[in-house]
């Protein structure tokens, strides 16, 4: 499936002052083999079921998560909860419109989180720009700067929307679709030049573990 | 005929397994009840299952230290040691744990343990977050604790023993022999106190459910996070257990006892959806307050 090219070799660290560069690893994320096809089924089944949603609003499209928890869209009963912190959760919902200072918390909360993790990227403005396809400070794809597995478009997308986004993502990540971590360990040089193409200051751990 | 002690261990085993999904299916239904008193359809009742195999199905984990992953062990340690010490079910052989080898003060210092071995685990991961779910649950732990330990002094003087089957005998022969009749007021701490202990609404804020400090498990993950979800499955049916053992009559067979634990579990839901939050100051003075004033009086109505 996967080809494993990228041998952990140390990360230099430069963003940081070098009194810091020792607190973070230095070493680049590796691909991880799934287990045996029947055990990963099952596994894959339970994941899917089992979506607990980092609950970082990264953008203007986060008030569209709000509702879900409510008596009307109640996102509960698809086994979807909201967890506030990255090492919990297992799906990051990229709220609409990403500014380059957003996109470094968004690598870094993407990073911290613990495999298999899946991307959902909200609104138009993650696909192409959006409404700011021509400013200076925001992005115009998330997924090149990290892998993202459903695409909802919309300005805003009803949360009805992301609903459906969600089942899409269940049917991906049970036919065993979903390795975005993965993708990103393999194919990590390319997301980290692209990172630090946009981000100018750079002054995080290169990879955030 | 008295079991081998081997046999007592796999009976054991066997009670734990009962208890652990007993448990896990408790926290299911009471989250889809929780649901419906707001309008909502709420999770499936296996959902708890779910959560366990996919923090378990993990494929990387992190981790900060030895008193890091020490931190769920103790906690399991806490959550099955106060279990193997009650009777689940009274006069039973296999559900009878190890309850004539421990007495009622052991099970209250089980009860604490694993909050305090979480207190150093989530310590050493270095989050702030998690230190301040570990000061907040330990002084809302401490809070409680008072009436709590006030009740269980009453119906040590009430029925003169610390030996938790002796306590179920003497409750046996109906209703008006169980603690909840005998001995109200002590029932009405412990009670209360059990709000608190079980962290739901009004005293939640610990845990902090879905908020940016989810308390001490900040940093817990994967398969770590699976053990403390197990954790609390156990922990919830042994306190029930217990509570059931000591005020309500104990249970002579499994139906009985999935039937007390159930209601006694459903005050939490009941007080959690009836009133908001509180914060941990607020809590603190609450525990110290009526509860405690309950505590003394059924301490001394059952001295003289």
């Amino acid at each position: 499936m996967f080809v494993k090219k990228l041998k952990p070799a140390p990360l230099a660290n430069e963003g940081l002052r070098p009194e810091e560069r020792e607190l973070f690893c230095d070493a680049a994320p590796t691909s991880y083999k799934g287990a045996t096809k029947i055990v990963e089924d099952f596994y894959n089944w339970a994941r899917a079921q089992s979506l607990w949603i980092l609950g970082f609003g990264t953008g203007c499209g986060a008030i569209e998560l709000r509702p879900l928890m409510t008596s009307r869209f109640d996102m509960y009963r698809y086994g979807i909860q909201a967890r506030p912190t990255p090492r919990q959760s297992s799906v990051f919902v990229i709220g609409g419109y990403a500014s380059v200072k957003t996109l470094k918390r968004i690598v870094r909360s993407y990073e911290q989180m613990m495999g298999p993790k899946f991307v959902v990227a909200l609104g138009s403005c993650t696909i192409n720009g959006g409404m700011y396809w021509d400013s200076y400070n925001t992005i115009k794809r998330i997924d090149q700067y990290i892998p993202v597995d459903v695409y909802i478009a919309g300005c805003m997308p009803r949360p009805e929307a992301l609903l459906a986004g969600f089942q899409e993502l269940k049917r991906i990540i049970r036919a065993g679709g979903a390795e975005g971590q993965n993708e990103y360990a393999i194919n990590f040089d390319w997301y980290k030049a692209n990172q630090k193409k946009v981000i100018k200051n750079w002054d995080m751990p290169d990879y955030s573990w | 005929m008295e079991p081998t002690l081997l046999a007592r261990v796999g009976y054991a085993f066997i009670s734990l397994f009962v208890i652990t999904n007993y448990g896990l299916l408790l926290i299911g239904s009471m989250a889809r009840i929780s649901a419906k008193v707001q309008g909502r359809v709420g999770q499936p009742v296996y959902q708890p299952y779910l959560d366990i195999v996919k923090s378990s199905a993990k494929r990387n984990s992190i981790g900060h230290g030895v008193m890091f992953y020490l931190g769920p062990v103790f906690r399991l340690a806490g959550g099955i040691g106060t279990f193997m010490f009650i009777p689940a079910v009274y006069d039973s052989v296999m559900f009878r744990n190890f309850s004539d080898a421990g007495d009622l003060l052991l099970v209250m210092y089980f009860i604490f343990f694993g909050q305090l071995g979480m207190a150093l685990g989530a310590g050493e991961g270095g989050h702030p977050y998690s230190a301040i779910g570990v000061s907040r649950g330990l002084a809302q732990m401490t809070a409680f604790e008072v009436p709590f330990a006030l009740s269980i002094v009453a119906i040590v003087i009430q029925y003169g023993t610390l030996d938790i089957t002796a306590i179920v005998a003497a409750q046996q022969g109906g209703f008006l022999n169980w603690t909840v009749a005998t001995n109200p007021l002590a029932v009405v701490a412990a009670l209360i106190a059990f709000l608190g202990m079980s962290m739901h609404n009004p005293f939640s804020v610990v845990i902090a459910p879905q908020e940016i400090p989810i308390g001490p498990p900040t940093e817990y993950q994967s398969n770590l996070l699976g053990m403390l979800q197990t954790n609390r499955a156990i922990f919830n049916g042994a306190k029930l257990v217990l509570y059931m053992n000591l005020y309500f009559g104990g249970a002579t067979n499994l139906a009985m006892m999935v039937v007390k634990t159930f209601l006694i579990y459903f005050i939490n839901v009941f007080v959690g959806q009836s009133f908001p939050r509180l914060r941990t100051d607020q809590s603190i003075r609450f525990f110290l307050g009526v509860p405690t004033l309950i505590g003394i009086a059924s301490v001394i109505i059952a001295a003289i």
